[in-house]
Formats: structure tokens, C-alpha cells, sequence
């Protein structure tokens, strides 16, 4: 139920982010979701892709700073109040969100967000127990 | 003004012979007091009666840097610890500070040849001195402090840092001699000019500049920025403090005190003495010293002696302003940084590996001090708030060990510079000529 993402260590230089993207390009790897963290110094881009060993090999051969992360794909209602509703019993279990970013692409009707929780397993107990469907990985990495 | 004519303007002959009477004394003193030391002359196959004049001090071994670390903290002490009244230390090329204790009669010997330098600078009785170097273990403020009481002038310890309120007792305590760094008499040049201050209704005289290298040129913009005579001054904690030299109003060279502290020039490579005149490595011996009687310390930094006759009417040689470095030391807002003190830190930090490159700039005044570590996966982490923890967490191990504020900058692997052999870990971009 938890997924690999990738996240790759980046300069605050021009050019970095469009290195990485570009390998992964031609390497065929398909970028489904991404998110980039900055700060004043330097960045985390933040990857789901659809062949994740692949990609690490290829940035790590090109001297790329690498790790993967475990995070939760869920569905949350497409509506006003959709988040509201996935975050209350998170909170109500006292669940940390590290942070979370969204995909384009729906599996149904409910939009797809990916979430780092600071434990990802408290975090699928609490949400299987309240209803929140949660995307296998197979499933992400073909979205 | 000379405070001490009589040592200070010696005939050649009287000073020898006055050396080497001193000379025999410490190394008595070193030989029954200090097991170190008796150790190294008796391998080095010498004994005190073979010290007969100034001259034998060739037959004497050096001492190092590294003797200070492997005898840390108070193994080189040729006197007790309770008759140590005062210890400083400065940094080491590791963790361990190098320390220097001082008897009574030591301090007073200080604040003699720091009050000379004082002197040198036209300094008097009815000066008020303000002393904006550091106060603390650093010798800098302490030791020009008790020169400026010896002398008799005003003392304000106001210590570095908090320009404004430099300026502003400057201005309401007339201060007269200024003593911190050169670097440091610019920025308080450049705020007075933000201030909207005119330094030309200071009365400062003179000014007494070390703890730093510093060129000709940078000279000629202090002056010409404030309105005093800038007075290049040297010394170094294992020797005493500031005090070792300085130059007097003609600006030609430091004298050395050296009825008290002898110097040598040496090839770095060799060891042996060079010629008179030729340059090389300073070396100093405390001839005086009580609390340690340092023989033959190797200094590291590379200058000449001028045997000639000074116009100013003192006989005691002067060195040159130092030129460079036989090692790797840097000299970072007139503190003394090792690159190996870098890298311990940098490996203490759980899981950094030590690629790591120090960049030292000087874009305004002030030297500026960075470090960039590449980030390995065995450091990386998804979260933002754990690299800035990591970034944060290094600059803080790399105050407590330097004593200054590095900008800590994370970097991608493989940009840093590999080389074989000898890696190129520090990149000086100041130019000191």
C-alpha cells in the first residue's frame, strides 16, 4: 500500500532541475507526479515514476545524490471539503503530514494525493479504518 | 617615544652577551624543569653548559606546534601550576587548543615589550588607547591591555565587534591609539562613512594592526581612511602574545624585542640558519619566559631580518612583514583556522564524508569564511528540515571549534574538485601580496 518515491538532491543552480528530467527522459523513464521543495540554498525534487529502479540507476550513474521514500497514494473526495474529510481522523489519531503533493490523472471519480506521513503505517490503519481508499502501487505507476 | 632606551637602543656587543646569558638560563631552566624537553636534548645529544654564548643556539633542537599538542594541556610548564597566573590558548591543528601559561614576572615582561610596541607608534603616558581587539583566550586584547597600563595612557577594553559604539567612544573619550585588526579599522572606517561620521575630527594618532597578514596597499587605504599612522604589529601565543615586534613611526620593518624574544631565520626545508638578510622561517626562542622557556619554536611563517641600523636610534633587529606560510594555515578575521580542524569536524558529524572544499573570500572588508560539503547519499534526506538540521548542526560544531561563523553551503556530489594526492581543499580568494 505504500509507494516508492524518489527524491533527488539539488543545487539552487540554473540547469539542474532540466539535467535530471532530461536523463530520465532518455532513459524512457515517465514522470507521473513530481513536486520540487526549495529552499534558499538548495532543493528536493520529489518523484513518482513509472520504473523507479530504472530511474535510480540512471541518476545514480550520473553521480546524482538519490533516496527513496515511502508514501501513501489516496483518494480523496473531488469536492469542497474533500481534504477536510481525509485529514480529520488523521488528526483525530494525532498522524503527522510531512507534506503532500497531487496527481493529474483520477482512477475514478476522487482526485489522487500522495501523501509523506511521519508513519506511514499508523497512517493506512487510520485511514482503512475510516473508509479512505488508498491506491496499490501497481496501480499508481500505470496512472 | 622608546619606552625602554636601554634595551631597546643596546649596543650590538651588550645585547649579545645579554642574550646569551639569558639563553643559558632558559635552557637550564627547560633542561632540570621540563621532562619534555630534557628528553629532546639529551637525544639531540646537548646539555646547558653547552650553551656558552648567543651563538651556540644552533646546537639547540626546534620545537613545534606538534609538541604543544602532544604535550596538551601544561606538559611543556617549567614552573608549577599554581605559580601559572594566567593561561590563553589559541587553535590547534586539531580539537585541542594550543595553551600557554604565564608566571607574574612573564605577565610583566609582556606588558613591557606591549607597551614598547606602544611605543614604537609614538604611544605615551598621556594617551588613550582603545583596545578593539578580542578579550578572552585569545591573546590579543589582554595582552596590548596590559602594554597600554604598563605604559601609563587610558585603557578603554572595549574588546571587537559593536562598531557603533567604537565610534561612538572615539568620539566622546578622544581616543588616541587604536588597536585591532587591520580589517577591523576599515569596517569601522566604512560605518563611520554610513554614519555620516568625519573620522578627521578624531584624534587618533596611531594605529596598532595585527593578528593578520596585511599589504602595503591595504596600509595605504587605512591611512588614508582614517587619520592615523597605521602600525603593523606581530606576536604569537606560543611566544608571548602580541609584543614580539612592531614597527616604529618609520614604517620599515618590525623591530624585534629581542633581549627577550630571539629570533632566527631558517630554511623550512633544512633547518639550518640562512644567511643575514636571507628569508625564510622566523623562529623564536623566550629567552626570558618563566612559565615555559620555549626553545627554538618554529613559527611557521616565512619573513627576513634587517641587521641595518634603523633611523629611529633602536639597535634591536627588525623582521619583515610576513610574506606567507611553510604550512596550511589560514588566517581567517585574524584567527588562526587548520583546515584539519575542519575536516574533524565535518567527520564527527554522523555519516559525513569528508569532501568538502573552504572557500575564503573578502567581498567588503571582512574575510568571509565558507564551506561546501557535498551531500552523499549516506547524509541525504528526503526532508527539508533534516538537511537544514544537518546544515545548521555543522555550523554550529564548526563555531565551537574555530571560534567564527562559517557559511555551511550543501553541494552536489562529484562538483567538488577530486585530485590525486593531495587534495585542493582550500581556495583563497583574497590576494596578499
Amino acid at each position: 500500500m505504500k509507494v516508492k518515491q524518489l527524491s533527488i538532491f539539488m543545487e539552487n543552480r540554473a540547469g539542474r532541475l532540466a539535467e535530471v528530467v532530461r536523463l530520465l527522459g532518455e532513459a524512457k523513464v515517465n514522470i507521473r507526479a513530481l513536486s520540487l521543495a526549495d529552499t534558499s540554498d538548495f532543493g528536493i525534487l520529489r518523484l513518482i515514476v513509472n520504473d523507479v529502479e530504472k530511474a535510480v540507476k540512471v541518476l545514480r550513474d550520473a553521480g546524482h545524490t538519490v533516496s527513496l521514500t515511502d508514501v501513501v497514494t489516496v483518494e480523496v473526495p473531488d469536492t469542497p471539503g474533500g481534504l477536510a474529510s481525509v485529514l480529520d481522523p488523521l488528526r483525530g489519531a494525532g498522524v503527522n503530514v510531512e507534506y503532500m503533493y497531487a496527481f493529474v490523472e483520477k482512477v475514478t471519480d476522487k482526485a489522487v494525493v500522495i501523501f509523506r506521513f511521519e508513519n506511514a503505517d499508523a497512517a493506512l490503519k487510520v485511514l482503512s479504518k475510516a473508509g479512505i481508499s488508498v491506491l496499490p502501487s501497481e496501480m499508481v505507476s500505470k496512472l | 617615544m622608546i619606552f625602554n632606551e636601554k634595551n631597546e637602543c643596546m649596543s650590538r656587543a651588550d645585547l649579545q652577551r645579554l642574550q646569551g646569558e639569558r639563553l643559558r638560563d632558559a635552557v637550564t631552566r627547560a633542561y632540570e624543569n621540563v621532562p619534555f624537553y630534557r628528553k629532546k636534548f639529551d637525544e639531540h645529544g646537548v646539555k646547558p653548559k653547552d650553551i656558552q654564548s648567543i651563538k651556540d643556539i644552533s646546537k639547540l633542537p626546534f620545537t613545534t606546534k606538534d609538541d604543544f599538542r602532544s604535550t596538551y594541556p601544561f606538559g611543556l610548564f617549567a614552573v608549577p601550576l599554581k605559580d601559572v597566573i594566567r593561561i590563553h590558548a589559541s587553535s590547534g591543528t586539531t580539537g585541542k587548543p594550543t595553551v600557554v601559561g604565564y608566571t607574574r614576572e612573564d605577565i610583566d615582561v609582556w606588558a613591557e615589550t606591549c607597551a614598547r610596541t606602544l611605543g614604537c607608534g609614538g604611544g605615551t603616558a598621556d594617551d588613550i588607547l582603545q583596545v578593539a581587539y578580542g578579550y578572552g583566550l585569545f591573546t590579543g586584547g589582554l595582552g596590548v591591555h596590559y602594554g597600554g597600563e604598563k605604559l601609563g595612557a587610558t585603557v578603554i577594553p572595549m574588546s571587537g565587534g559593536n562598531t557603533k559604539k567604537q565610534l561612538m567612544l572615539m568620539q566622546d573619550f578622544g581616543t588616541t591609539l587604536l588597536a585591532c585588526t587591520p580589517s577591523y579599522s576599515l569596517q569601522i572606517a566604512e560605518e563611520a562613512a554610513q554614519d555620516g561620521i568625519d573620522l578627521s575630527k578624531l584624534k587618533l594618532k596611531a594605529g596598532f594592526f595585527g593578528a593578520e597578514p596585511w599589504t602595503e596597499a591595504m596600509r595605504q587605504q587605512i591611512e588614508q581612511r582614517l587619520p592615523l599612522k597605521a602600525i603593523d604589529i606581530y606576536g604569537l601565543s606560543e611566544v608571548m602574545g602580541p609584543g614580539v615586534a612592531s614597527e616604529c613611526l618609520e614604517q620599515d620593518g618590525l623591530h624585534v624585542f629581542e633581549d627577550h624574544y630571539y629570533p632566527e631565520i631558517i630554511d623550512p626545508v633544512t633547518g639550518e640558519p640562512v644567511e643575514a638578510g636571507q628569508p625564510g622561517e622566523l623562529v623564536f626562542t623566550c629567552l626570558t619566559k618563566r612559565a615555559i622557556p620555549l626553545i627554538r619554536y618554529r613559527t611557521r611563517d616565512l619573513s627576513r631580518l634587517n641587521e641595518a641600523q634603523c633611523p629611529c636610534g633602536r639597535t634591536i633587529r627588525r623582521m619583515a612583514r610576513i610574506t606567507g606560510r611553510t604550512d596550511d594555515m589560514l588566517i581567517i578575521r585574524g584567527v588562526n583556522v587548520f583546515p584539519s580542524q575542519i575536516e574533524e569536524v565535518l567527520m564527527k558529524v554522523e555519516g559525513v564524508e569528508p569532501h568538502y572544499v573552504i572557500v575564503v573570500d573578502k567581498t567588503g572588508v571582512m574575510d568571509e569564511l565558507e564551506i561546501k560539503v557535498e551531500v552523499s547519499e549516506a547524509i541525504f534526506s528526503d526532508e527539508i528540515k533534516k538537511l537544514e538540521h544537518l546544515q545548521r548542526k555543522i555550523h554550529e560544531e564548526m563555531r565551537s571549534m574555530l571560534s567564527l561563523s562559517a557559511k555551511i553551503t550543501l553541494v552536489e556530489p562529484k562538483t567538488i574538485e577530486r585530485s590525486l594526492g593531495k587534495a585542493k581543499r582550500v581556495i583563497d580568494k583574497r590576494e596578499v601580496k
